[in-house]
């Protein structure tokens, strides 16, 4: 996958991803505000295919799970960070979002620079700068994935296990 | 083997022998707990979508907190949704009794050794039973409703041990300020937090819940504590049976990730200026910033033993003017205990409203939120920007016994200016 990089500093926290006030309007009017606090241009200039990459400890804080949501609603492919918390990294790849520690440094990387994301080779490839590496993602997150989160995933699982009992 | 009181549980969970931190494992959950933000009103359009009912009703708990007095019409209208579903599923229905990581062992839903998940990111709490207990999101949760499993990385041990003894003023609160000042808010790194030493030990039950609530602000998975008599005791005196929790600790041997160890007796209280708790320092180094709100609520700061620290310092005073004082106790059973003991007639006199068992404002749910501009001092986890109310509102952490102590000098204020010799913790 290939899309335009939107670079985030280090412990941006589930208010910022999904702001309290905006919870009850849906996801729309809440994907609109999504990290607005920090960067006030990015949900209107975000787009389908963007990376988010980012520093440590990305989406700290609630078990709120449309702070991942919001992402996605925006279009965005896959979030990079030097870490997660935890509870954050596990509703994204849930819902499909795919979500990858970056091993290599991240000092290299420039905002707004078109970047290919290849989760097989475990690599982010921003234009005119050295490859990142990535950590391999654990064969259970990838199933899930490719299935495109759990609810999916459970679907396939529950209609494989009714198939065997018949 | 040697192992980890975490590797133990799961180990146990996942129908193994034995785990390795970095193993990623299926375990079988003992006890799933939700509730009504997160809860039915999530969970039941995923389960209908999937086609599938709860994998065990008898194992799951639905408690009633975040819009707990359904003060506005949404929140009315969940709780209705709440009430209902808890019919329809035949669960235990813990309905406006206080805060889900308070009731949930009060109600005698714990046991130490439990694999319990919950569908909120403090239920690290329950690590103060002994339990492996970890907070998940919606779509997670209606998976293990529908599963009665779920996946883990087996995480590895960070032992945090405070030696020595915490001195007057200074309690579980403090602790936790501290660390995630010190550790930082990945300090956890999504591993187990294990909390040991001397310090820890003396400590009650309900301090010990303030620090396995709060590895969640340090971004552990988890946070343990071995259970021991006082756990025992505890649960006994709720009309639980602890059961054979002897073997449930870290075998001495076992590898750890990390080891810190910390001197309870040089730690004083502590605020975290916003909008982080890892923003703390000594309340002596905070500047005298004005309060207009003292809060005191939430699952870290208004169970019974906070109610009675933060009474001690109000006994006898009134708010300073300008400076609003909000109690909501954690639970009807902690504000029942607080009653017969004159310690909800001593905030009365001190001039404090006193809201419902629920998480009141801590996240920003119902009537009373933060307004513009507002300062608060507030005995809750968290104070991310925003997260209470208005986004020019201000949040700074401490105890309850610095909340009560602010809240009558109308400034960031020490506690220890307020208690004399043999009011400590």
């Amino acid at each position: 996958m290939s899309g335009r990089i939107f670079l985030f500093g280090d412990d941006i926290d589930t208010d910022q991803l999904a702001p309290g006030q905006y919870m009850k309007g849906g996801l729309a009017e809440l994907a609109a505000h999504c990290l607005e606090a920090v960067r006030p241009d990015f949900p209107a200039s975000v787009g389908p295919g963007d990376i988010v990459v980012a520093g440590r400890n990305f989406g700290m804080g609630s078990s709120r799970e449309q702070a991942a949501e919001a992402l996605k609603f925006l279009g965005v492919a896959a979030v990079v960070a030097r870490s997660f918390a935890g509870i954050f990294y596990r509703n994204a790849i849930n819902l499909g979002l795919p979500v990858i520690v970056a091993e290599g440094d991240l000092g290299a990387v420039r905002d707004g620079v078109e970047a290919v994301l290849d989760l097989d080779a475990g690599q982010l490839q921003p234009a005119g700068a050295a490859p990142i590496v990535l950590e391999p993602l654990p064969d259970n997150l990838k199933a899930l994935l490719a299935d495109g989160g759990l609810v999916p995933h459970l679907k396939k699982r529950f209609a494989a296990e009714r198939g065997q009992d018949w | 083997m040697v192992a980890t009181l975490a590797e133990k549980i799961i180990a146990r969970a996942a129908g193994r022998q034995s785990v390795r931190p970095g193993e990623i494992v299926t375990a079988k959950i003992d006890l799933a707990m939700i509730h009504d933000s997160g809860g039915p009103r999530r969970v039941e359009p995923i389960l209908k979508d999937l086609g599938v009912g709860l994998f065990d009703a008898g194992k799951v708990v639905l408690i009633s907190d975040h819009f707990v007095p359904g003060d506005t019409d949404e929140g009315a209208r969940i709780l209705e949704l709440t009430r209902q579903w808890a019919k329809e599923r035949k669960v235990a229905f813990h309905d406006g009794e206080g805060i889900c990581h308070v009731v949930l062992p009060e109600k005698v839903h714990l046991r130490p050794g439990m694999f319990v998940v919950g569908g909120d990111s403090h239920s690290p709490t329950g690590g103060a039973f002994g339990c492996y207990m970890f907070g998940v999101g919606a779509t997670e949760m209606a998976g293990v409703l529908a599963t009665g499993e779920i996946w883990l990385k087996v995480p590895g041990t960070i032992r945090i041990e405070w030696q020595g003894r915490l001195g007057l003023g200074v309690t579980a609160k403090d602790i936790m300020l501290a660390l995630c000042g010190r550790l930082g808010m990945d300090g956890g790194k999504y591993q187990a937090v294990e909390y040991a030493g001397e310090a820890i030990s003396a400590l009650s039950m309900q301090e010990r819940m303030t620090l396995s609530n709060m590895a969640a602000e340090l971004g552990a998975q988890a946070g343990l504590i071995g259970p021991d008599e006082t756990t025992a005791r505890w649960l006994e005196g709720v009309g639980s049976d602890p059961g054979d929790w002897s073997g449930l600790k870290s075998d001495p041997e076992a590898a750890l990730l990390e080891h810190h160890v910390f001197d309870a007796a040089a730690l004083e209280p502590q605020v975290a200026a916003p909008h982080s708790p890892a923003n703390a320092a000594p309340v002596g180094d905070a500047p005298a910033t004005p309060v207009d709100v003292a809060y005191i609520g939430a699952c870290t700061g208004a169970k019974y033993d906070d109610l009675k620290r933060a009474a001690s310092i109000l006994r006898g005073r009134h708010t300073a003017a300008g400076t609003e004082l909000m109690v909501a106790p954690s639970s009807r059973r902690d504000q029942d205990r607080a009653t017969d003991e004159g310690i909800m007639k001593i905030f009365e006199d001190a001039g404090a409203r006193i809201l419902p068992n629920a998480c009141g404002i801590c996240a920003g749910y119902g009537a009373d939120r933060l307004g513009e501009n507002v300062t608060c001092i507030s005995s809750t986890a968290r104070n991310f920007k925003g997260r209470m109310g208005a986004a020019s509102s201000n949040v700074w952490l401490a105890s309850p016994y610095t909340v009560a102590a602010s809240a009558v000098a109308g400034r960031i204020a020490d506690p220890r200016e307020f208690l004399r010799a043999g009011d400590g913790a």
